[in-house]
């Protein structure tokens, strides 16, 4: 077993175990920084993937961004949310959450069957690129090509997506501004 | 040898409790903790898949594209969150029946 595989085994572990803690924690603070741990273990697991760029990236928006909007959202609106969340039953699996928890893992046995069944490394493009050699490997450089490539080949998405977040954030902001003359 | 087949049931583990978290929690900011979980497991797929897309980088820039996708997500719907207290007092969507006059 070699250390990638080892490193790779413990980000699975701490991500889905803190996506776990986040899902069951009755305290809407803490699951909101233990999302910090599932963030950075996932950026991990990227790196284990070879897109170190990807990595930096997630820290750097998710982290550094969606997080402390978040954050925000959770201060701006108030005491009331954690009234609400403390009324409810301390139980670890209440009868109203069954459903979801059968939900969540049938579908989860489903996905699991699905790609057992499918065996994705024996894809034939898959196949293809392994036998000639041709996947990214660790010793190799690819943020140059990510670059040249947002520039030439995906250079339409990258503009349509420019837009679009511009958009998005001129929408947020008309959103919350402050309606003139009302209270 | 770290094979797809890993990636893929993380990101299938992850996803699931996304939609686990979506369908009972009783506050919109951990749905939406929910939703940022399940985009997760996505960028996940396309990044796991692009290590063999060495020449047109497709999944690795798909994963930017994603990424930022849910930052302007993430933006808006803070905005209506924090709209939706201002009127209802009150960010349990359950509780949340009517339209504005």
């Amino acid at each position: 077993m070699s250390l990638a595989q080892v490193l790779f085994y413990v980000m699975a572990f701490i991500v889905v175990g803190s996506a776990l803690f986040v899902a069951s924690t009755k305290n809407l603070v803490r699951s909101i920084f233990m999302f910090f741990i599932t963030l950075f273990a996932l950026a991990g697991l990227y790196v284990l993937a070879l897109a170190d760029f990807v990595a930096i990236t997630q820290i750097v928006i998710y982290v550094g961004g969606i997080l402390v909007l978040i954050l925000f959202a959770f201060m701006l609106s108030g005491k009331e949310t954690l009234n609400v969340l403390q009324q409810q039953k301390s139980k670890f699996i209440s009868l109203n959450k069954l459903p979801a928890i059968l939900l969540a893992v049938l579908f989860f046995m489903v996905m699991v069957n699905v790609i057992t069944k499918i065996d994705a490394g024996n894809i034939g493009w898959i196949k293809q690129v392994i036998s000639t050699n041709t996947d990214i490997k660790p010793n190799e450089e690819m943020i140059n090509n990510i670059g040249i490539n947002l520039m030439t080949r995906y250079l339409l998405p990258f503009e349509a997506i420019s837009i679009l977040l511009m958009m998005a954030l001129v929408g947020a902001a008309h959103l919350s501004r402050k309606e003139r003359g009302a209270v | 040898m770290i094979t797809l087949t890993d990636f893929l049931i993380v990101s299938a583990a992850l996803f699931c409790i996304g939609l686990y978290m979506i369908v009972s929690k009783h506050n919109a900011i951990q749905i939406l903790i929910g939703i940022e979980l399940m985009l997760n497991a996505a960028i996940l797929n396309l990044v796991a898949f692009g290590k063999f897309d060495k020449i047109n980088n497709g999944g690795q820039i798909f994963a930017l594209f994603a990424i930022i996708l849910a930052a302007a997500t993430t933006a808006v719907a803070l905005a209506i969150i924090l709209n939706v207290y201002k009127k209802y007092r009150t960010i349990d969507p359950a509780r949340i029946n009517n339209l504005k006059d």
